[in-house]
């Protein structure tokens, strides 16, 4: 077996868009478009991006919420791009998601006992007593008090709310869980309960993470690696320490550059990224970031393959003449 | 004082409910220097933003009421005017900037008819000449194409170009004071710091106070000249950004700044937290709501801290257990 968990290639997610008098698919949302990347065990990957840039709709299809358009993922060992129901129930005891909002990815009428329960009844595990075992040390796990079982989401705080959707994911101790904007509804000094409890419960379990956030002084505390997407498209894979000190993708270092720095001192030093990220329908032909900044380059870039290259180890950028130095460029032409 | 735009002297704001009148805000005083920028700093439920909406007076009505204290801008208690009165105030005096761009713009309209009805309202001017200002204002805010964008509705516009046009409503008419309610929170980063950078700018041109809400940390050493830290209804620290930063001396805010995690912060340590939660408002207590959270006994917390001066323009609630100087 692989030391690889999760292996993704080449995977293409295209929502056809109908329209016309015969409602005929008249294009597609590319939302996530040629996309590889890979989970060792018990490592996290970070994933991060601007709104719309498919980063939400790659984990829904690493978990399979979403059945691609083509490409393959491997999961365990098995590709379960093509699964069906009952493949798909089998493997999800291993594969579980943390969903951004607490309070809509929880039902408001069911006790916390029901929430967590389901998880068990669905894979048919262990008695009545037995369960209810199973979910008190859940939610001693999580940090929540022992009469929370028979309380309703609703009766809860953002932060414990969140607690419980990791309860729930946690249940059936799967190998991988997608989490997707875990903490960005939360309050800063809520937020780092959460982390810390995440990074406790990847010690304890062996767990692996698919960690999709836009905050990337959390990404980068989270993360073993990090992937940087833009478009569809992931332009840059390195070391979490790797990509925030030396990043080679122009759209890495804005994004960088973005996050406002709690330092008064470092006012000013940022470089601001004008426009926004284009459609999906109708991305640019070539560089898609070359585009939107304009780059003198860009009429090189259409119908060249823009795809991921090993700069150094570990290290991968997109072949990019418009978004890499001239050096990093060259290099690019080299190694491929 | 001259130098001062706006003083905000002991606000008590409350809601009333079934169980009684709430203070979501409690006696608070602040103040805002002319042509700088003052952030508002807090958790969800701090009541920065009912702070604004006191300001402004827009809270929700009739549950929503201000029961003491002055608001003073340009030496005009806010407080004491008339609905009308008010209404004036509103748009020439100060601008508002909501959080979402998407609830602040009026899905029917064209983006230049909602601009215009501002000139329309507070200035004497036709309607073509307003439609000719709001082409001037979205050149203001970098929005490119502004003639083809003036006829167009919300929906056509991205969501930093929305706020882009919020912003263009809330300065039309040259305000002193433009009150930011998180004006960056729905955007991506990227965006965030191109609406930043707008602001700012605007500021220095056009020589105007900001009021910048946000739970942001980063905004605020950012963009910020003064801080304003609140906490379940109180501010538990006011100095200025540098100060803050170097030398917090509330335990909440020490506590606030060590829980976000920083680029420079080793990858996968365990992160500072404070414990417990903000306690609900009905269950406020007079004493430091920060010790209430820290689990120190009701029956202890009796005594409101005096908040006062403990270096110039330092600001501090001096409860014995959060505050050791």
């Amino acid at each position: 077996m692989s030391d690889n968990l999760l292996e993704i290639s080449n995977l293409k997610m295209h929502f056809p868009i109908m329209g016309g008098v015969m409602l005929r698919q008249k294009g597609a949302v590319k939302a996530v478009d040629d996309v590889s990347l890979f989970i060792k065990h018990g490592e996290t990957l970070g994933l991060v991006g601007e709104s719309g840039c498919g980063k939400s709709t790659l984990g829904k299809c690493a978990v399979r919420l979403h059945a691609p358009t083509s490409g393959t993922i491997n999961f365990d060992g098995q590709d379960i791009s093509r699964a069906g129901a009952k493949t798909l129930r089998s493997t999800r005891q291993d594969l579980q998601m943390i969903f951004q909002d607490p309070a809509e990815s929880l039902d408001p009428r069911l006790s916390v006992r029901a929430i967590i329960e389901e998880a068990f009844a669905i894979h048919k595990m262990g008695t009545r007593s037995e369960r209810n075992q199973w979910i008190a040390e859940l939610l001693d796990r999580v940090g929540l008090p022992k009469k929370a079982i028979d309380k309703f989401s609703f009766e809860f705080s953002g932060g414990q709310r969140q607690r419980i959707g990791i309860a729930r994911a946690i249940a059936l101790k799967p190998k991988l869980i997608v989490a997707d904007e875990p903490v960005s509804a939360l309050d800063v000094s809520v937020q780092s309960q959460v982390l810390n409890l995440m990074l406790e419960l990847q010690r304890d379990m062996g767990l692996s993470y698919l960690f999709i956030a836009h905050d990337l002084a959390v990404v980068k505390h989270i993360s073993d690696r990090v992937a940087v997407m833009y478009l569809g498209k992931i332009v840059e894979v390195a070391d979490a320490d790797t990509i925030y000190k030396d990043p080679k993708h122009a759209y890495t270092k804005a994004l960088l550059s973005a996050i406002p720095e709690p330092d008064p001192s470092l006012k000013n030093n940022r470089v601001t990224l004008d426009g926004e990220i284009p459609s999906p329908i109708n991305p640019p032909k070539g560089s898609a970031f070359g585009h939107r900044i304009e780059h003198k380059r860009y009429d090189e870039t259409i119908g060249m393959d823009l795809s991921l290259v090993e700069i150094e180890k570990d290290h991968w950028v997109a072949a990019d003449p418009c978004c890499l130095s001239d050096e990093d460029y060259k290099k690019c032409l080299t190694l491929s | 004082m001259a130098d001062n735009l706006l003083e905000v002297k002991n606000l008590i704001t409350s809601f009333k409910t079934d169980g009684g009148w709430l203070r979501a805000v409690d006696e608070i005083s602040f103040s805002v220097p002319r042509g700088k920028t003052v952030g508002i700093v807090g958790e969800s439920g701090c009541g920065k933003s009912v702070t604004a909406m006191s300001i402004v007076q827009l809270l929700p009505q009739p549950m929503g009421q201000v029961l003491g204290g002055e608001v003073i801008l340009n030496g005009q208690d806010l407080i004491k005017l008339s609905t009308g009165e008010m209404r004036k105030i509103r748009g020439i005096d100060i601008g508002v900037i909501f959080q979402e761009p998407m609830t602040a713009l009026n899905p029917c309209h064209r983006i230049g008819k909602q601009i215009s009805e501002v000139f329309l309202l507070h200035t004497k001017i036709s309607k073509q000449d307003a439609w000719q200002a709001s082409i001037d204002i979205l050149k203001k805010v970098k929005i490119p194409a502004p003639e083809l964008r003036v006829g167009e509705y919300p929906h056509q516009l991205s969501g930093g170009m929305r706020q882009r046009v919020v912003i263009a409503m809330a300065l039309a008419c040259k305000p002193d004071l433009l009150i930011a309610d998180e004006p960056t929170t729905a955007l991506d980063v990227t965006v965030q710091s191109q609406i930043l950078d707008l602001i700012s700018d605007l500021q220095e041109e056009m020589g105007m106070s900001v009021i910048l809400i946000t739970h942001d940390l980063g905004v605020i050493a950012q963009s910020c000249d003064e801080v304003v830290v609140m906490y379940a209804g109180r501010i538990v620290e006011k100095t200025t950004a540098e100060s803050l930063f170097k030398e917090p001396l509330h335990a909440y805010t020490k506590g606030l700044l060590s829980s976000m995690p920083r680029l420079d912060t080793p990858r996968k340590s365990e992160l500072k937290t404070i414990p417990g939660n903000v306690a609900s408002i009905h269950d406020f207590v007079q004493g430091c709501r920060f010790c209430q959270r820290l689990g120190v006994p009701v029956s202890e917390l009796t005594q409101k801290p005096e908040y006062r001066e403990v270096s110039p323009n330092h600001w501090v609630e001096t409860c014995p257990q959060c505050y050791k100087p």
